[in-house]
């Protein structure tokens, strides 16, 4: 393969893209801070960051879906305001979208001249048509016949299709955001020796990804988003993936060091690894999900999930609850096989599952703490049982006053509360039907502080008193002080399971997230 | 490159599926055809396929308009009443206010594309669903009938009756009312409007996917005005070939008639959800609704009724198939 062109931060040449200062503010988030960006013709730049560090409001700015609040965008030096993204593409700048945003019913030749059809006599000039769409396939080295339905075609075909298409735009600039998300690795390939063939013309290509290795693989150089901030520019070969990895999640890692030390038990003897485990998963995977896992989890033990978003810590977990079905494997509760179809078989197998999204999928707001807490309890029983409201009373004032819910007032509307007390209520009413394992889908993800280490308490207690959990942060310190063992997930495969010793830091999780090394 | 990814899934049925349907009506037309020509003596006549355009002429012109708005995925359910309106207003214009022919023609083609683009520009500015904005304009137009008259107003004016009268006569003695010539020309310039015009081009891919068109930098606001325009211009030149063929106005014209226009185009392969469907479909999707009517009058003893229950039937049938269709379509 050719040498790719290394271009130098210190580059003379002119950035055929530049983004200065850009700022953007939705009512109540700042999604972006002053962030600079700067694509040169011929090289493919890597637009990194966590989920919410302000990539896709980014990319948005630049192809004219939002104007910036300040800061300015220029092509070839000309500084441009594009109010719409047709603007943005007369421009030059062309974007390709994770979903494929060409018309399946059309003709390849039509999605990718369409609105710039060849004409004769003010009709469309069907061979000629075909002709020059079979051309531009042909320069690209691809294979298709012009004139089948776009919708016959595999996604990652239509994937090249739409690269196609925006690049007959005469892009300049083509922004790829997640193109890769839904392609399997051969058509990963493919498309990479496409953006290689583009970028060899002189199209400055930005790149939005999740994987790393892609990153490594394709990339000259990066810039690194985070909480909407420009973290920095770097060229490719500063870099490892370790490193990168720093970047992204940056300084966060320290938060939490304030926290009086709660109960890291530091055991190297996880509770229950002599007995049988509660529940064991072997090879379990769901396409597009969750590469095939192996899994051990006994009473009593806490396991951590680390991982970066995106890297199917969440597709693990809801396999386990029967959220998702499972597409291989087989899982076994108590040594038995189980198949679980639907969430109500986990709840029946002791299962719970505080999911990340507590507004949309756990708590409804209107509904009081009394009433959100006893309604797992009162679906188990069926609506011919009800539970009789003194009970109910007795039911919310006690867990109220063991989670410390706040207002202390059974009575209070949930939306009136503050996250990490709605958190726990959501906790109330899955601990009330009393599960033998828990799992925690990211529990202290936007709560205080305070909240946050009585949340860790409580899944220490659990714990102690024999209950499963399997807990899953982005915090790397919080999964270390909580879990006797830490699953890593990477490209949404489980590479590494360590027990938490004395010897595990956050830094060897960041290793394991990055290399997929186990040491 | 490898080849295997980049062939298409299934080359054959691929290339097929849109003309599937048209052939399922095509071969189901001429089943009726034959077991009509079987059954019934003198059924078997090129003048009772001609008696059916004949007849149905004007379904046939309103049918291609909603053919337009169906393709985009929208739907457009006023055309019936603006072919009552039409009539209505001709026969107003012409018996009542004296004004010749050849001028209340384009008054009543120009309200029919006028109100078309304005329920067009209602779905498109403010977002609102075309079922919702068309049913307005449904009981809009039948309305308006009434401000003019709630009684029939017949028409006596000469040229009209001469016009209604007139038989263009063919090679065999064989002969069509000048609604069908008409109606034939209105198919042939719809063809390449949606086939060989940008225009058209971009109703497909509306149809396809709305938001995808919008990305492709597609004039998709400008369009879908346009379609619901032509629809309105069609259900106009309808009213205009009804009110020759019953020599009359009358507010309870054509009631019913966006639901045979909708009949006529499914059944003609065009799917309700948009992206794929021919005009020629629609065409014999209007014969198959006339044919079962001429059948049903061959037979005799049925009641006219009977038309619906089998139009009930076949649109159920082609539903199904469509849905069939629909799940080999996909690509995944």
């Amino acid at each position: 393969m050719a040498v790719p062109p290394t271009p130098t931060p210190t580059r003379t040449d002119r950035p055929v893209l530049e983004a200065q200062g850009i700022r953007k503010v939705f009512p109540g988030v700042l999604a972006l801070d002053g962030v600079d960006l700067r694509l040169f013709p011929g090289e493919v730049h890597a637009l990194m960051g966590e989920n919410g560090a302000g990539k896709s409001t980014l990319i948005k700015v630049l192809t004219g879906v939002h104007p910036p609040d300040a800061g300015t965008v220029s092509v070839d030096g000309g500084f441009q305001r594009f109010a719409e993204p047709l603007e943005a593409q007369h421009a030059g700048i062309s974007t390709v979208y994770q979903e494929v945003n060409l018309c399946p019913n059309l003709s390849v030749a039509e999605n990718i001249l369409i609105g710039r059809e060849p004409r004769r006599l003010g009709l469309v000039h069907w061979s000629a048509l075909h002709e020059r769409a079979a051309r531009l396939i042909t320069e690209l080295e691809l294979d298709l016949d012009v004139r089948m339905p776009l919708g016959t075609y595999s996604l990652a075909v239509q994937q090249l299709v739409a690269i196609v298409r925006a690049v007959d735009v005469k892009a300049k600039v083509l922004i790829l955001d997640e193109p890769t998300s839904s392609l399997d690795r051969d058509e990963v390939a493919q498309l990479f020796t496409l953006v290689r063939r583009l970028r060899d013309r002189g199209v400055a290509i930005l790149f939005v990804t999740h994987f790393l290795d892609q990153v490594f693989d394709l990339c000259d150089r990066v810039t690194v988003l985070r909480n909407g901030r420009l973290e920095g520019e770097y060229r490719i070969d500063e870099l490892t993936p370790v490193t990168l990895v720093h970047r992204m999640v940056g300084s966060e890692l320290g938060i939490l060091d304030e926290l009086a030390e709660t109960s890291h038990t530091g055991t190297t003897d996880g509770p229950g690894s002599g007995d049988a485990p509660f529940l064991s998963a072997r090879g379990l995977a769901r396409a597009g999900g969750v590469q095939p896992y192996d899994l051990d989890i006994h009473r009593g033990e806490v396991i951590g999930l680390a991982g970066l978003l995106g890297s199917g810590r969440t597709e693990a977990a809801r396999l386990l609850f029967g959220a998702d079905h499972a597409d291989g494997g087989e899982l076994r509760i108590h040594g038995k096989r189980a198949v679980l179809r639907s969430p109500r078989a986990a709840i029946a197998h002791k299962i719970a599952f505080c999911s990340e999204n507590r507004k949309a999928e756990g708590l409804i707001g209107e509904l009081t703490v009394r009433e959100n807490i006893v309604l797992a309890l009162q679906a188990a029983r069926g609506w011919t049982k009800p539970v009789s409201r003194t009970r109910q009373d007795e039911i919310a004032a006690r867990w109220t006053e063991v989670l410390d819910i706040r207002p202390a007032d059974p009575e209070a509307e949930v939306r009136n509360l503050s996250g990490g007390n709605q958190q726990k209520v959501l906790l109330a009413r899955w601990l009330l039907t009393d599960p033998e394992l828990l799992i925690l889908d990211e529990p202290t993800r936007g709560i205080d502080i305070g909240a946050k280490t009585e949340i860790q308490k409580l899944v220490t207690s659990l714990a102690a008193e024999g209950t499963a959990v399997l807990f899953i942060s982005a915090e790397l310190e919080e999964v270390l002080r909580l879990s006797h063992r830490v699953g890593v997930l990477r490209d949404h495969r489980l590479v590494a399971t360590l027990p938490n010793d004395t010897t595990l830091t956050p830094d060897r999780i960041l290793g394991a997230i990055a290399t997929g090394a186990t040491s | 490159m490898s080849t295997t990814l980049t062939k298409p899934l299934h080359r054959f049925s691929a290339r097929h599926a849109a003309h599937l349907p048209l052939m399922v009506t095509a071969t189901l037309l001429v089943a009726m055809f034959s077991i009509g020509s079987v059954q019934y003596e003198g059924f078997f006549s090129a003048q009772v396929l001609l008696n059916v355009l004949i007849d149905n002429g004007f379904l046939l012109v309103v049918a291609i308009g909603m053919t337009f708005v169906v393709l985009t995925g929208g739907i457009d359910l006023s055309v019936g009443s603006m072919v009552a309106l039409s009539t209505m207003l001709t026969a107003w214009l012409v018996e009542q206010n004296g004004l010749p022919l050849a001028l209340a023609v384009p008054v009543v083609l120009l309200v029919g594309a006028g109100g078309g683009a304005l329920m067009g520009w209602v779905i498109h500015a403010f977002e609102i669903q075309p079922f919702i904005v068309t049913l307005a304009g449904m009981f809009l137009g039948r309305g308006l009938c009434y401000m003019i008259s709630t009684e029939s107003i017949s028409l006596t004016d000469p040229t009209t009756t001469r016009i209604a009268q007139t038989r263009v006569l063919l090679p065999g003695g064989l002969f069509v009312s000048p609604a069908v010539i008409i109606a034939l020309v209105v198919l042939a310039l719809a063809f390449v409007v949606l086939h060989h015009t940008r225009f058209g081009r971009t109703v497909y891919a509306l149809g396809g996917n709305e938001s995808s068109a919008r990305l492709m930098g597609l004039p998709v606001g400008r369009t879908k005005v346009a379609v619901y325009a032509v629809s309105g211009l069609c259900s106009a030149l309808g009213g205009l070939l009804l009110t020759f063929y019953m020599l009359s106005g009358y507010a309870l014209h054509a009631v019913g008639m966006e639901l045979d226009a909708i009949a006529a185009a499914v059944i003609g392969g065009t799917l309700l959800t948009g992206g794929s469907g021919f005009v020629l479909g629609t065409a014999l999707g209007v014969t198959v609704l006339g044919l079962i009517q001429t059948i049903i009058s061959f037979q005799g003893t049925l009641s006219s009724w009977w038309t619906r229950i089998v139009i009930g039937g076949l649109l159920f049938v082609f539903i199904l198939l469509q849905r069939l269709f629909g799940g080999s379509r996909q690509a995944e």
